[in-house]
């Protein structure tokens, strides 16, 4: 069997999806490739976005949304806890979605845009000609699929293989990829105002868990470690250990688990006839893991840029160029220099955490952003700082 | 030999993203492993439920 098409976006994830939408509205013929039979199931998120990035891209609907919160609390591993508000907390809370709801909502918005999403259809390599890429080749419940199309957007996740396929190199390094667990809990001591986040080498060596509130007493409680300190099915581990202390009578009604990748702006994702998005690109912030946000942010991109192409003919990756060009421009820089912190964050001993979070305590930070505060934690702390005074100026 | 434990996977994908080699594949819900898998045991320690082993 085969096909013809002007985009074939590969993954249904946010990033697939804004991308296919972006695309089917700039007037192009898209299928939309997704190989679970149900869109967004399972889930392998905390769910958690800030609200005004959201609203600016999608009008987010009541239903895609389980709670929102009203700013975030900061626990250092002595137990020391800081509160910051929404507004001033930055892009990682404000909503805790539902993204089995928000996945399918997305793709929907896909499909209604005109593209022609196809679930259980996985792609399995790329159609090439003198090794440039014209399509890709697929199963399609259990049948070879052939679709061509002069451009394909990789939005395959983390476990993406059409950059490699590419010639892409986008392999994880262990430093640079989140290895999480997380459930589902109900408990009386489930605090369903606040994203709480709960720092500690004994805890969660390399992240952090978290506790993001989806209802009444119920909340994503979830950790992820840095994958070059952890060993098989330590995050797991670790999780238990944390909920049976925080949690003693909490009840699991979801188990999640997942990659996240957290290796900084990679060098290149685009190549002849194709473009990466969301965490296929590693376009997920490494300081936080939130990639939802970006990913959709990317994947409008190049859902806009296909459209340029096709029009003017060229899909080479000069062609291309403007995505690589306006994805840096537009979240690329925060990338980096989340890269930055993380790689300083992960070295700091329970101790520095705690000098950290301590030295904050009797500071007013309720009108700041993530920025301001770590200005204010470098004027407070600048021996422990110094590698990062040139990024906190 | 690289064993994956079907009845621990949770089908995730975080070791499919690691493999230097692109040994893996996620089909839905299992793992396949294919002939390039070195052995090198660098999916092993990503894997947050320790479904994977290198058995000799
Ligand atoms: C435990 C955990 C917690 C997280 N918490 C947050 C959070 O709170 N906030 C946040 O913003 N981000 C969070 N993230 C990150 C976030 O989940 C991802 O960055 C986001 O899902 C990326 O979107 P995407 O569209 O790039 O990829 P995905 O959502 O992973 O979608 C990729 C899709 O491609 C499909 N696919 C893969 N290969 C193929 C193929 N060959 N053919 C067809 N389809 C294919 C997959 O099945 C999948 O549906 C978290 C990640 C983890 C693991
Ligand atoms: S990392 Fe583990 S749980 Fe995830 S897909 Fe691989 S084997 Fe399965
Ligand atoms: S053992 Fe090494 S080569 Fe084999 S699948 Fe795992 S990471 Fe890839």
């Amino acid at each position: 069997m085969s096909m013809k098409c002007d985009v074939v976006v590969v993954g249904a994830g946010p990033g697939g999806s804004m991308a296919a939408k972006a695309a089917a509205q700039a007037g192009l013929r898209v299928a939309l490739l997704e190989k679970r039979q149900e869109i967004g199931d399972p889930v392998r998120c905390a769910e958690g976005v800030g609200k005004r990035v959201l609203s600016r891209m999608v009008k987010p609907e009541p239903e895609w949304i389980a709670s929102e919160v009203k700013g975030a609390r900061i626990y250092a591993p002595d137990g020391t806890s800081i509160v910051m508000s929404e507004d001033r907390g930055g892009a990682e809370v404000g909503y805790v979605l539902e993204r089995k709801v928000f996945d399918r909502g997305l793709a929907m918005e896909a499909a209604r845009a005109g593209a022609r999403v196809m679930v259980k259809t996985r792609a399995i390599g790329l159609l090439k000609k003198d090794g440039v890429p014209f399509g890709v080749s697929a199963m399609r419940i259990g049948e070879p699929l052939e679709i061509e199309a002069p451009i394909v957007i990789g939005a395959d996740g983390v476990e993406s293989k059409v950059g490699r396929w590419a010639g892409i190199d986008t392999t994880l390094k262990l430093k640079d990829i989140e290895t999480c667990a997380q459930f589902l809990v109900t408990d009386t001591r489930v605090d369903d105002q606040y994203c709480e986040f709960f720092l500690g080498n004994d805890i969660a060596p390399g992240g952090y868990v978290w506790s993001f509130p989806k209802g009444e007493k119920l909340a994503n409680v979830g950790l992820g470690i840095l994958g070059s300190r952890s060993k098989p099915g330590e995050a797991t581990r670790l999780l238990k250990e944390f909920v049976k202390v925080h949690f003693p009578n909490g009840k699991v009604l979801e188990m999640v688990v997942g990659g996240d990748p957290c290796s900084g702006p990679i060098e290149s994702t685009t190549a002849d006839g194709v473009m990466l998005v969301g965490d296929a690109a590693r376009q997920t912030d490494p300081l936080t893991g939130g990639g939802i946000l970006t990913a959709m942010q990317a994947g409008i991109i190049a859902g806009e840029v296909a459209a340029k192409a096709i029009s003017s003919g060229d899909v080479s990756r000069e062609g291309l160029k403007e995505y690589e060009d306006r994805w840096r421009s537009d979240i690329g820089k925060g990338l980096a220099r989340s890269y930055e912190f993380k790689e300083f964050f992960v070295k700091l001993t329970d101790e520095d955490l705690n000098q950290l979070i301590g030295s904050l305590k009797r500071e007013d930070i309720a009108k700041m952003d993530l920025r301001g505060m770590l200005r204010v934690l470098f004027r407070l702390n600048p021996r422990l700082l110094w590698e990062l005074r040139h990024l906190v100026v | 030999m690289l064993t994956v434990n079907r009845y621990k996977c949770c089908y995730c994908g975080a070791c499919v993203g690691v493999c230097p080699t692109c040994a893996l594949e996620l089909v839905e819900t299992f793992i396949e492993v294919s002939a390039d898998c070195k052995e090198c045991g660098i999916c092993t320690k990503i894997c947050p439920v320790g479904a994977l082993e290198v058995k000799a």
